[in-house]
C-alpha cells in the first residue's frame, strides 16, 4: 500500500519542509506519535533535532551556497567584536557541563546552523551551542556579553527574511535541546513550554487534551515556539485568534548580560507596569533570548471544514470575502487567497491533479496544469457543531454559486481531502523555490490595491526582459502573489532559476517604494532580520526609528545580539 | 442477461481514514460520538471507477447504482457518491447496529436481484473491520465470478472485463465474463474532488430508505466482540554514548 508522507510529520528536518507528493491516505494520523509520548515533561519533538552530518539539502536545487560577506561585500565585521578563541570553547564545554554535542565546531556539522531556509544567505560561524536550561543560557550569554561575542539565537532556522544565521563568524545559540512542555492547565488553557518545543509538537500534544495552538503555519513541523514568538509570526489562523502579542501571556527571557527576566506565571490579566513582554515579542533576538512560553490556547474546534474556489477576478476575491465574513461569520477562521500562477508552479511540485481539475490528465512529468480561474481562493471554517457548520457552509457556497460572485469550487469530504487543499495554499512557498531560489516579499497593503503589486512587478521584470516560465535563459520563472487576504497580507515571490543581481536590482527598491507609496507595510508578518534591515524608513518614521534604536542600545550596549540585522 | 452494464457500486460510511481511533470506555469498540466520518477510501475508488468505465464506455453502460448499508447519516457518504456521478442510491437503513460481511453480502444479493445488475465494484475491505470478506462472499452467493484486489480494470467492445491484481509475485490479468464483482485497492485510480455544482445536482437526484427487513434478510450479528483493547505502546529506545556501553546493554539484554 502507497503511503502518504504528512507533510508536517517526519523524522527528520529535511523531509519536514519538503512536501513531497503525495498518493494515498495512510490509516493513522500525525497524532498516533503521541502514542509514543509517556508523560508531559518527555516530549521529544521528532523534529526539533536535525541530523547535523547530512550534507544532501532538499529544499532547492542549487547547490552552493554563497556566503552573505560575499553577496554584500560592503558590509563590514563589526570590529568591537573578539574573535573565537580556543579559551572561549573550553569555557563553553564546561558551561555546558562537559556535554559535547551540545559545543558544535566540526564545518559539515555547522553547516546547517549557517545556511538559511531558503539557501540565499550562509554565514561562517565556527561554533554552535546548544544549552539544555535556562541556566546555562544565561551564562553563555554573560560571557559572551562580557568577552564582546557576537550571537545569534536560532530556533528552528525556518526564518524567511534570513535573521536567524550568522553574517559572519556570530556564535550560533541553538535552542533545539530546551524542548519540554513544562506544564498544561486544562481549565484556563495555559500551555507553558520551552522555546525549543516545535510548534507542531506543541499542537499535537494540546490536540490530545482538546486544545489548538493559536499559530499554525507552514513551517509548523521544523519551527520553534520560541522563534515563533521572536517574530511575532502571524500565519494561517491570525484572521480568528489574533496575533502572539494577544496570546502570550508571559515569557521566560535571557538579557544580553545573562540576566533572566521571568514572566511566565503571568496569568490572563494584569495591569501591573509596562507590559514587558511585548518588547520582546517581535524583536527578532536583537534584545534577548526568550527560553520560555506561556500562552493561552483555545479550545480545539471540533468540526473544520475547507472550501476552496475559483472565481474570475481579484475583485470577485474581495466580494466573496465581504460575503464570507457576513454569513459564515463566527466560524470563519482561514481566508486565503492564491493566482493562478502560483497553482501552476504548486502542480510542478505537487505531481498531482489540481483539486478543481476535472478532465486534465498530467503530461509525462506528472505536471498537471490547474483550470483557468486567474483567482483561488481557500476558506476554512471551525465550529464545535459540525451539523451546524455544514449547513452555514453549504447556504453561503450556494449563495456565491448563485449570484456569480464564485465560479467553482470544492469542499473537503474527509480529512486527508483538508490536508490536500491546505497544501495547495501551504505548498507554494516551496514549490516557488524548486527553480533554483526565490525573491520573497511580505507585504501589507490596503485590500482594493494588493494584488496590483504583482502585476507592476510583472510588467516590470518584462520591461527588463528578465522573466520567461519556457526560456531557461532568462532569470526569472515567475512572479505569484498569494496569502492572507483576511489580513491583508500579500506574499509576492519572484520564482527564480538562480540569485541573481541584476534581478535583486530591479526588483529593490521598487518593490519597497511602491509599498510606501500606497502607505503599507514592508514586512508584514516575515519580520525584518537581513533581508529588510535597512528598508524600515518605508514603513517606520524617523521617531519611532530612533525610540527602536534607543531600547536596543539600552538593553543591549556591546550590542552582540543578532547584529547586522533588524534596524 | 441485458447487453448493457449495470453497475452496482456498495459504499460504507467509516471513521475518517486520516483520525485515529480510539477505544470507548466499556471496551467493546471504537469511539463513535463526536467523531469525524466519510466514506471508505477503497468505496470511494470503486465510485471514481464506476464513473471513470462509464466515461470509456458510454454506450455500454446503462446505469450506475449506489447503495450503502449504515445508519440514518450514511446518506451523506451516498450524496458524495451520487455527485461523483452515480444516478441512483439506496440506503439501507439499520440503525447503530453493526453489520458483519456475511449480513452485508446478503443484503448485497437482495439488491443485485432487484437492480439486475451485472457488475458489482466495492471496495476490498473497510478500513474499519479491515475484513476483506463481503465481495468474495457475495461473489459465493450469486455464483459469480470474482477480480478481487483490482489496481486496474479495461472493460472490452464484447462486455469481457481484463483486470490487473496486484499479488505477491507481481501482477496477475484475469480476464472474465459478465457478471462480475470487482474489488478495488488503492493503486486503481485517485478518486477526484467534488465541485460544487455537482454536489448540488446531487440533492435532486434519487435515494431511496429501506429495511433490511424489507429485503428480508436477518442482520443478527453471529460473532460476539469479547474485548477491543490498543496495542501495547512502544517503549522509547535507548541511547548509548559509544560501542562499549552497546555491547554493555546487550549483555544486559540477554541479547548476546
Amino acid at each position: 500500500m502507497s503511503s502518504l508522507r504528512l507533510a508536517t510529520s517526519s523524522a527528520n528536518r529535511a523531509t519536514c519542509r519538503v512536501l513531497k507528493s503525495s498518493v494515498r491516505p495512510t490509516f493513522l494520523s500525525a497524532s498516533t506519535l503521541l502514542s509514543t509520548f509517556q508523560t508531559l515533561s518527555s516530549i521529544k519533538p521528532t523534529s526539533a533535532s536535525a541530523p547535523i552530518s547530512r550534507s544532501v539539502r532538499s529544499y532547492s536545487t542549487a547547490n552552493d551556497v554563497k556566503l552573505t560577506s560575499e553577496s554584500y561585500p560592503n558590509l563590514e565585521r563589526n570590529k568591537d567584536f573578539a574573535k573565537l578563541s580556543d579559551a572561549d570553547i573550553e569555557a563553553f564545554k564546561q558551561i555546558l557541563g562537559g556535554n559535547a554535542s551540545g559545543v558544535i565546531t566540526n564545518s559539515d556539522d555547522l553547516l546547517f546552523f549557517n545556511e538559511d531556509w531558503m539557501r540565499k544567505y550562509k554565514g561562517q560561524s565556527q561554533l554552535c551551542l546548544k544549552p539544555k536550561t535556562t541556566e546555562q543560557v544565561s551564562q553563555i550569554l554573560k560571557y559572551c556579553n562580557d568577552h564582546k561575542l557576537a550571537v545569534v539565537p536560532q530556533g528552528g532556522n525556518t526564518g524567511l527574511v534570513g535573521g536567524s544565521i550568522p553574517v559572519f563568524d556570530e556564535i550560533v545559540l541553538s535552542l533545539s535541546n530546551m524542548n519540554s512542555v513544562r506544564s498544561f492547565d486544562n481549565v484556563s488553557g495555559i500551555l507553558k513550554v520551552d522555546a525549543g518545543v516545535v510548534l507542531e509538537t506543541a499542537d499535537m500534544y494540546l490536540a490530545e487534551q482538546g486544545f489548538i495552538f493559536p499559530l499554525d503555519l507552514g513551517a509548523k513541523g521544523s519551527c520553534h515556539v520560541g522563534g515563533n514568538v521572536a517574530t511575532n509570526a502571524g500565519g494561517l489562523r491570525l484572521l480568528r485568534f489574533g496575533s502572539l502579542h494577544g496570546s502570550v501571556l508571559g515569557l521566560e527571557v535571557v538579557l544580553p548580560d545573562g540576566t533572566i527576566v521571568n514572566s511566565m506565571d503571568a496569568l490572563r490579566k494584569d495591569n501591573t507596569g509596562y507590559d514587558l513582554k511585548q518588547l520582546f515579542i517581535g524583536s527578532e533576538g536583537t534584545l534577548g533570548i526568550i527560553t520560555g512560553v506561556s500562552i493561552l490556547c483555545p479550545a480545539r474546534p471540533k468540526a473544520v471544514n475547507i472550501a476552496f474556489l475559483g472565481v474570475e477576478s481579484y475583485e470577485a476575491v474581495q466580494e466573496t470575502f465581504k460575503k464570507a465574513k457576513n454569513e459564515l461569520s463566527e466560524i470563519l477562521s482561514a481566508f486565503e487567497f492564491m493566482d493562478r500562477s502560483s497553482q501552476v508552479l504548486a502542480a510542478h511540485m505537487i505531481k498531482q491533479s489540481h483539486p478543481l481539475a476535472q478532465d486534465e490528465e498530467p503530461d509525462s512529468t506528472g505536471v498537471s496544469q490547474p483550470p483557468e480561474y486567474p483567482f483561488y481562493v481557500l476558506i476554512e471554517t471551525s465550529g464545535s457543531n459540525k451539523d451546524h457548520d455544514d449547513a452555514k457552509l453549504e447556504s453561503f457556497l450556494e449563495n456565491v454559486m448563485e449570484d456569480g460572485t464564485v465560479s467553482d469550487g470544492t469542499v473537503s469530504q474527509d480529512e486527508s481531502q483538508l490536508r490536500t487543499l491546505w497544501r495547495w495554499r501551504e505548498g507554494i512557498a516551496e514549490a516557488s523555490n524548486q527553480f533554483g531560489g526565490v525573491y520573497k516579499y511580505d507585504v501589507s497593503l490596503p485590500l482594493p490595491v494588493l494584488y496590483e503589486l504583482v502585476e507592476a512587478v510583472k510588467v516590470r521584470l518584462a520591461e527588463h526582459d528578465l522573466i520567461s516560465f519556457d526560456d531557461a535563459s532568462k532569470p526569472v520563472v515567475d512572479a505569484v502573489g498569494y496569502g492572507h487576504v483576511g489580513d491583508g497580507n500579500l506574499h509576492l515571490n519572484v520564482s527564480v532559476r538562480g540569485y541573481n543581481k541584476d534581478v535583486e536590482k530591479v526588483l529593490e527598491p521598487f518593490v519597497y517604494e511602491w509599498i510606501q507609496e500606497h502607505k503599507g507595510s514592508i514586512s508584514a508578518e516575515h519580520g525584518l532580520g537581513f533581508q529588510k534591515k535597512n528598508y524600515v524608513g518605508y514603513t517606520k518614521s524617523d521617531v519611532e526609528i530612533k525610540l527602536i534604536k534607543d531600547l536596543k542600545k539600552h538593553y543591549d550596549p556591546n550590542g552582540i545580539m543578532n547584529p547586522y540585522k533588524y534596524i | 442477461m441485458s447487453s448493457k452494464i449495470k453497475i452496482l457500486v456498495p459504499v460504507k460510511r467509516v471513521i475518517d481514514a486520516a483520525l485515529k481511533p480510539r477505544i470507548n470506555k466499556a471496551q467493546t469498540g471504537v469511539e463513535s460520538k463526536g467523531v469525524k466520518f466519510s466514506i471508505n477510501p477503497f468505496d470511494d475508488i470503486a465510485v471514481e471507477e464506476a464513473i471513470k468505465i462509464r466515461k470509456a464506455n458510454k454506450k455500454l453502460v446503462d446505469s450506475i447504482h449506489a447503495v450503502s448499508i449504515g445508519p440514518t447519516k450514511a446518506q451523506d457518504v451516498l450524496r458524495i457518491a451520487l455527485a461523483k456521478g452515480a444516478d441512483t442510491s439506496s440506503l439501507v437503513n439499520v440503525g447503530e447496529a453493526n453489520v458483519e460481511p456475511l449480513a452485508v453480502s446478503k443484503i448485497l444479493q437482495k439488491l443485485q436481484a432487484k437492480h439486475e445488475s451485472n457488475l458489482i465494484i466495492m471496495g476490498k475491505q473497510a478500513i474499519d473491520d479491515d475484513s476483506n470478506q463481503t465481495g468474495q462472499l457475495l461473489a459465493g452467493l450469486l455464483g459469480w465470478s470474482q477480480a478481487t484486489n483490482a489496481s486496474k480494470v479495461t472493460v472490452n467492445e464484447d462486455l469481457t472485463v481484463e483486470v490487473e491484481r496486484e499479488i505477491d509475485g507481481g501482477v496477475e490479468t484475469i480476464k472474465s465474463k459478465l457478471p462480475l464483482i470487482i474489488t478495488t485497492d488503492l493503486r486503481l485510480n485517485e478518486p477526484k474532488f467534488v465541485t460544487l455544482p455537482k454536489m448540488m445536482k446531487a440533492k435532486k437526484k434519487p435515494l431511496e430508505v429501506l429495511k433490511a427487513d424489507d429485503l428480508g434478510v436477518d442482520i443478527e450479528n453471529r460473532l460476539e466482540v469479547l474485548k477491543i483493547e490498543e496495542p501495547p505502546a512502544r517503549k522509547a529506545g535507548v541511547k548509548v554514548e559509544n560501542v562499549d556501553q552497546l555491547v554493555q546493554k546487550l549483555k544486559e539484554l540477554k541479547a548476546i
